[in-house]
């Protein structure tokens, strides 16, 4: 079926199977590889972007429920130079190790804080236990979610 | 995995969701938020040959609350139930429940009429409506129906929904405003499936409590009732030795078998301690 919707800002058509999803439509058929596919099933949170607004799984969702929607991946939360002060605090709190989960937690701790800038870390921890990352312990990726607060208290959107 | 391949159809009326789903003899699926029907597609638990994507049926996005009750369309998200903030004294209990269902980005798609009708034994919707006594209305090809939540649940994943019926409310009965309520949950990590839970609530009639009612999930085949722990309260003050009652009636009134996740000894147990909290919850 052909589909029209929003990535990042730019009008995109694709023709898909009904049985594409979304996180699939966004790497295979538009090459933004940014968008990581983990679990596959909905569990692990590598996948989520953001649509109309609010931090989904890309994976549980089909890229024909996009029709008319306004989808920003991981790519679009970055800048063409130097870092947003996400990404900034991510590299100072060495929130990363392998990279795998990186996406999903950029595209869901921009979720949280561009709703609530001022969540504390207990709210931010929930929020990301929808995210697995086999890495870091989860300490630093908490630190820098709370230390990117300010930029989105500033201005509401952290970059 | 990849999905099975299937149809996609996207109606914008219910009577032409009903007729979709009604051609296909039971080969279709209503789709709601997909939280759960995605993953079942993955695991190919599930292939239906046609999705009906229920998503432009706005009529099913509806909150109302009203002196009789609370209708919750059945398209209504865990988010919209968390922004809404008159159910925060409208049905505290529901609010306290749906605090714990699934992730950040599952409650931000995922629907009360997909969970009813998934009904997974350990989630916490259906472990509220069967609580709660809530009717579950549905509409098919034979027209609209009300199902009592006591007679919805069959068994894991299954339900008195016909194929070609989609459900288009849920109706919670009304709250009272100084009504007791408690709501516990256990599970490895917040937002996993329970592997026990119990919410309740009770009225009271001086100090004593009336009105129990007792819903546990995670512990059995389908959300229960449990009779014995509400005529344990009902009647008596909700003091230490009354809930030490309900926690040992709470124990004693479930049998669930051994899985993956724990014994079933380790969940008998378990779902006493979850009642146990949830009356002193209720009770403070």
């Amino acid at each position: 079926m052909p589909i029209k919707f929003e990535v990042n800002g730019k009008p995109v058509e694709v023709e898909v199977e009904p049985r594409l999803t979304l996180a699939d439509c966004l790497r295979h058929h538009l090459r933004l590889t940014g968008t990581h596919v983990g679990c596959e099933h909905g569990v692990c949170g590598s996948c989520t972007v953001l649509v109309d607004g609010v931090a989904v799984r890309s994976c549980l969702m089909l890229a024909v429920q996009a029709e008319g929607a306004k989808v920003v991946t991981v790519e679009g939360l970055s800048l063409e130079d130097g870092l947003t002060p996400l990404q900034a605090s991510f590299r100072k709190h060495h929130a990363l190790q392998c990279g795998f989960c990186t996406p999903g937690m950029i595209t869901t701790a921009h979720a949280l804080l561009s709703e609530e800038p001022d969540c504390d870390a207990d709210r931010v921890r929930e929020v990301l236990s929808g995210n697995i990352c086999r890495c870091t312990g989860y300490i630093s990726i908490v630190e820098a979610v709370l230390d990117a607060r300010a930029a989105y208290q500033r201005d509401g959107k952290g970059a | 995995m990849k999905l099975p391949s299937f149809e996609y159809a996207c109606p914008t009326t219910i009577t032409e969701a009903v007729a979709l789903l009604a051609s296909h003899e039971g080969d279709a699926k209503p789709l709601a938020g997909g939280q759960s029907l995605v993953p079942m597609l993955a695991f190919r638990v599930a292939s239906p040959a046609l999705l009906v994507d229920l998503r432009k049926l706005s009529e099913l996005r509806q909150i109302k609350i009203a002196d009789d009750g609370i209708t919750l369309g059945a398209m209504v998200r865990w988010r919209d139930i968390l922004d809404d903030a008159r159910l925060r004294t409208a049905h505290p209990l529901l609010v306290a429940a749906v605090e714990h269902v699934a992730h950040y980005q599952i409650r931000n798609r995922g629907t009360v009429g997909g969970s009813i009708a998934h009904a997974d034994p350990a989630a916490e919707m259906p472990g509220i409506v069967v609580t709660c006594e809530a009717n579950i209305a549905v509409v098919g090809k034979s027209g609209a129906r009300l199902i009592e939540a006591a007679n919805f649940f069959q068994g894991p994943l299954m339900t008195a929904l016909k194929p070609e019926e989609i459900i288009t409310e849920i109706r919670l009965p009304a709250w009272s405003a100084k009504r007791r309520f408690g709501f516990q949950e256990f599970a490895r990590r917040r937002g996993d499936f329970a592997m026990a839970a119990a919410a309740l609530f009770y009225d009271e009639d001086g100090d004593k409590a009336r009105n129990a009612h007792v819903g546990v999930i995670g512990v059995g085949d389908r959300p229960l009732r449990l009779a014995a722990v509400e005529q344990v309260l009902n009647g008596n003050k909700i003091d230490e030795a009354v809930i030490a009652k309900a926690e040992a009636a709470a124990s004693a009134a479930v049998d669930p078998p051994d899985d993956i996740h724990a014994s079933g000894a380790y969940r008998k147990a378990l779902v006493g301690v979850m009642v146990e909290r949830a009356l002193k919850n209720a009770a403070a």
